[in-house]
C-alpha cells in the first residue's frame, strides 16, 4: 500500500513520484490533492496530485523540498512506501470550456499546473502555459506541458532561460503581443507570484483562479488551520478550495499565516539535515 | 458469604483518588489522575445503599449494572467487577476517565441528595484497571466468520467503537473507515493523553481488532469512496459516525492572526501529531508565553490545561458564569490547580497584533447575566464600556463544533437537519441499511451517548438484516 513505484530527481530540490494509490487514482480530479505522510512521526503534508492512472492504479506527486517533511518525502526510492495518504480531497478545478484560458505556473506550481492545463485543454479551450522559474536548471517538465497544451513560454528569474524577469512580466509581454480574447486565468504557485497574476488579470477583467498553498494538518475540514479569507469570508481552503477566485482572495494574510512556523521549521530541518551528516 | 451480611457505610466521606502533584502534571503529559487503591475502592463501594431500586442504572446511557458491580467491588471480586461492567460496556477505561458522571449515574445516586454521591466513575475506572488479567477477547461468539454479513462503520470514534463491538459479538464482519491516520476519533485528536493515555486508547483498539473488526485508516467516505461504493463493494449496512469535527469561529476582527487556532487545530496538533514532542515527532505548534482560551467546555480545559505543559500563563475567558461552565467539573478543578486563571463574564470583542502579524493581545468587554436563552442558560450581555485588554500571542478559540459536511455534500440522498444528519429513535437515516449516530446526529454531544447511539444502531441493523430478504428496507 502507498509502494513507491517510480521515482526521478527533476532538479536537485524537486522529485517526480509515483505512487501506488488505486482508488485515489480512480477518483481524482484535476486541481485536488493528497495529504500524505512520509514517515510514522511525519507531519502531515498536502501535495497537488499531477497525473493519476486509473488503469494502472497510480498516482503521480511532484515535491519541492522546503523542509524536513519535503525533503524526507523527495528522498523515498521505489520499493519503498508512504506510511500514510489520504485523497483525493479538496474540491476539482473549474475546469470548463471558456474558450481561451492562460495558466500561469510558478516553481513546483509548474508541476501542479499541468494537469488542470490538460483538462482545460481536453474541455475544448485554446490554453497556453508561462511558467516561471529562478534559473534554467529549475525548468521543469517542460517536454509535458509542450505535449499538452496549445502554446508553452519560460521566465526566469536570472535570464538564463526564456524571458528575463517575473512570471508576471512575462504575461504583460505575452498580452501585450495577443490582444486576442482571454477568458480566464489558472495560476498556482508562491503567494506573492498570484498576487502579482490577480492584480495584473484585475486590470484586464479577466476571470482568474488562484490554487492556494495555506499550511494544513487534516486537510478534511476539521481544524481550520488552512482557513483564508475571500471575499471578506472565511474559507476552509481543505474544503471548499483549494481554488477560490483569485480577485477575492487575502494573499496577505495568506503570506503572513504561511509564515507561522518558517522559525520552527527552520530549526527542525537543520537537525535533521545534521543527523544525516548534510552539515550542521 | 451472604451478601447482605456486608453493611454498607453511606456516612463515610467521599474517597478521593490520587493525583499527581500540580508542578509534575504541568512538566509533561503523564496521565493526572490515577485510580482509586484496592482499598480505597472497597471503602468506597462500601458508600453505596445498594438501593432495591438503583436509579443510577436507569441514569447510565449504557445501563452498567451498577448497583452489582459495586457489590462485587465489596466483595473484593475486581475482576468479577468488571465482567460485570462489560456486560452493557466494554470500554470502562475509557468511560472511567472522561465519561460526565455527575450528568448521569452520580447525578442519580440516591445517597447524593444528602451526602457526596458515590464516586461511580472512579469505581469504574478502577474495575477497568483490571482488564489486563482477562482472556482477549470478550467475544464469547466467534465473530467476523465467512458468510456473516458486512457492516461498514463510518468514523473509528467512540459511537463506532461501541458498534464495532456490538456487531462483533452478534457475528458480524465489521469494517471501520477513519479519514485520519489514527484511531478512536474525538477520543485520540480530542482527548489529552494525561487524561486518556494512549497506551489505554491502542488497547481498546486491539482488543476490538481481536475480534476480528477491521480498521481502514486515511479513507475518506465521500472523497476516498462514495457511500452507495461501500454497498457496491459488498457491505450490507453503513453506520455513519463521523462526529461533529468542524470547528465553530467567533467570526472577530484579528481571528486569522498567527498564534490564534481553532481547539480543534490545536489539540489535534498536540493529542494527535504530538507536537508538544517537537522536534521528536515533526508537527510543531506555536506555544507563546501568554495564552487566552475562549470557551467553557472540555475542549477549552484541554486546550487551556495543555497551554499550562507548554510554558504559557493560561487564562480562560468564558462569557457565562462558573456555574454555566460545561467542562467535566474534574477538568475544571484540575485546569485550577494547574495555574489556569479564569476570567468569567468577559467575551472577546478582537485580537490585536503586532506589527509582525502575530497576536499580541486580545480586547474583551465585561458581560452581565440577563433572561435565559435557548440553551436554558442566563444569556450574556455586553456592558458597554467595560473594555480591557489581556496579553496573549497565543488565542485558542474552543467555542464548540459542528458536523462535518463532507459525506453529507457527497450523498445528497442524505437527509439533514441544520448540517446533522436526520435520524429517527433507532438511528435510522432517510437512506435504506444506511444508519447514523453519535455527533454527526446531535451536533457537539458527549463520548457516553455516541455509545448509546452506537449500541442503538447496532441493535438496529441486527434487526435490518436479520429479516427475511423480502423486507429489505431498514
Amino acid at each position: 500500500m502507498n509502494r513507491i513505484l517510480q521515482k526521478e530527481w527533476l532538479t536537485p530540490q524537486v522529485a517526480r513520484l509515483r505512487v501506488e494509490a488505486p482508488r485515489i487514482a480512480r477518483r481524482w480530479k484535476p486541481g485536488q490533492f493528497v495529504i500524505l505522510r512520509p514517515a510514522p512521526a511525519s507531519e502531515r503534508i498536502p501535495l497537488t496530485i499531477v497525473e493519476g492512472s486509473p488503469e494502472e492504479g497510480t498516482i503521480t506527486l511532484v515535491v519541492q523540498i522546503a523542509g524536513k517533511t519535503t525533503a524526507v518525502t523527495a528522498h523515498l526510492e521505489p520499493g519503498q512506501s508512504l506510511a500514510d495518504l489520504v485523497g483525493p480531497l479538496g474540491e476539482p478545478a473549474t475546469v470548463a470550456r471558456f474558450g481561451s484560458v492562460l495558466c500561469v505556473g510558478g516553481g513546483v506550481g509548474v508541476a501542479e499546473v499541468l494537469p488542470i492545463a490538460r483538462g482545460l485543454r481536453a474541455a475544448g479551450n485554446r490554453v497556453a502555459v508561462l511558467c516561471g522559474a529562478r534559473s534554467a536548471a529549475q525548468i521543469i517538465l517542460a517536454a509535458e506541458l509542450r505535449e499538452a497544451v496549445d502554446e508553452v513560454a519560460w521566465a526566469t528569474d536570472d535570464g538564463s532561460a526564456g524571458f528575463s524577469g517575473t512570471v508576471a512580466g512575462l504575461m504583460r509581454q505575452w498580452r501585450g503581443e495577443r490582444p486576442a480574447r482571454l477568458d480566464a486565468v489558472f495560476c498556482i504557485g508562491p503567494v506573492p507570484m498570484m498576487q502579482a497574476v490577480a492584480e495584473l488579470t484585475r486590470l484586464w477583467a479577466v476571470p482568474t483562479f488562484a490554487s492556494l498553498n495555506p499550511i494544513m494538518v487534516d486537510g478534511t475540514g476539521m481544524c481550520g488551520g488552512c482557513r483564508v479569507t475571500v471575499g471578506g469570508q472565511v474559507r476552509f481552503a481543505c474544503v471548499e478550495g483549494p481554488e477560490f477566485d483569485a480577485h477575492q482572495v487575502d494573499f496577505n494574510e495568506l503570506a503572513a499565516r504561511n509564515r507561522a512556523y518558517l522559525e520552527l521549521e527552520r530549526r527542525a530541518f537543520e537537525r535533521h539535515r545534521c543527523r544525516l551528516g548534510l552539515g550542521c | 458469604m451472604p451478601q447482605a451480611a456486608v453493611k454498607r457505610t453511606p456516612k463515610a466521606p467521599r474517597q478521593e483518588p490520587r493525583r499527581l502533584d500540580a508542578a509534575s502534571r504541568v512538566s509533561g503529559c503523564a496521565e493526572v489522575e490515577l485510580a482509586l487503591d484496592a482499598n480505597q475502592a472497597r471503602l468506597e463501594a462500601l458508600r453505596c445503599l445498594d438501593c432495591k431500586d438503583p436509579t443510577c442504572v436507569e441514569a447510565c446511557p449504557l445501563h452498567i449494572d451498577i448497583r452489582s458491580f459495586i457489590r462485587l467491588i465489596v466483595e473484593g471480586d475486581f475482576e468479577g467487577a468488571l465482567e460485570k461492567i462489560s456486560e452493557r460496556s466494554p470500554f470502562p477505561a475509557i468511560c472511567g476517565r472522561v465519561c460526565q458522571h455527575e450528568l448521569y449515574c452520580e447525578k442519580a445516586c440516591k445517597l447524593g441528595k444528602k451526602l457526596q454521591p458515590v464516586a461511580i466513575g472512579d469505581l469504574e475506572r478502577f474495575a477497568a484497571g483490571f482488564e489486563g488479567l482477562r482472556p482477549a477477547a470478550s467475544a464469547a461468539t466467534p465473530a467476523g466468520s465467512s458468510g456473516q454479513p458486512w457492516v461498514a462503520l463510518v468514523g473509528s470514534g467512540p459511537a463506532s467503537l461501541l458498534a464495532a463491538h456490538d456487531l462483533a459479538r452478534l457475528g458480524y464482519r465489521v469494517r471501520i473507515f477513519e479519514a485520519l491516520h489514527d484511531f478512536g476519533g474525538v477520543l485520540r485528536y480530542g482527548v489529552p493523553p494525561f487524561r486518556l493515555p494512549r497506551d489505554i486508547l491502542d488497547a481498546q483498539i486491539h482488543r476490538l481488532r481481536q475480534m476480528g473488526v477491521e480498521f481502514c485508516s486515511n479513507f475518506v467516505v465521500g472523497k476516498t469512496c462514495s457511500l452507495d461504493e461501500l454497498f457496491r463493494e459488498g457491505h450490507q449496512a453503513v453506520f455513519l459516525a463521523t462526529g461533529a469535527g468542524v470547528p465553530h469561529l467567533m467570526g472577530i476582527p484579528g481571528e486569522n492572526l498567527v498564534g490564534v487556532y481553532t481547539a480543534n487545530e490545536f489539540l489535534t496538533r498536540l493529542n494527535l501529531m504530538e507536537a508538544y514532542r517537537f522536534p521528536d515527532a515533526d508537527t510543531p505548534v506555536r506555544a507563546g508565553q501568554r495564552a487566552v482560551i475562549v470557551g467553557g467546555g472540555n475542549a477549552a480545559m484541554d486546550a487551556a490545561r495543555w497551554a499550562r505543559r507548554l510554558g504559557c500563563e493560561t487564562t480562560i475567558l468564558f462569557r457565562r458564569g462558573r456555574s454555566e461552565l460545561r467542562a467535566r467539573l474534574e477538568e475544571i478543578t484540575r485546569a485550577e490547580e494547574e495555574g489556569v486563571r479564569f476570567e468569567f463574564l468577559a467575551a472577546p470583542v478582537r485580537i490585536i497584533g503586532d506589527e509582525a502579524g502575530l497576536a499580541a493581545e486580545v480586547e474583551c468587554i465585561r458581560m452581565r447575566l440577563g433572561e435565559p436563552d435557548e440553551s436554558g442558560r442566563p444569556a450574556p450581555a455586553p456592558i458597554e464600556g467595560s473594555e480591557f485588554r489581556i496579553a496573549a500571542d497565543l488565542v485558542v478559540e474552543a467555542i464548540g463544533q459542528s458536523p462535518n459536511q463532507t459525506l453529507q455534500r457527497a450523498t445528497p440522498s442524505i437527509a439533514t437537519q441544520r448540517g446533522k444528519i436526520a435520524v429517527d429513535e433507532a438511528g435510522r437515516t432517510s437512506v435504506p441499511r444506511v444508519f447514523a449516530g453519535g455527533d454527526v446526529a446531535r451536533g457537539g454531544s458527549t463520548v457516553i451517548l455516541a455509545m448509546r447511539d452506537g449500541r442503538a444502531a447496532a441493535d438496529a441493523i441486527h434487526r435490518a438484516l436479520s429479516q427475511p430478504v423480502a423486507e429489505a428496507s431498514a
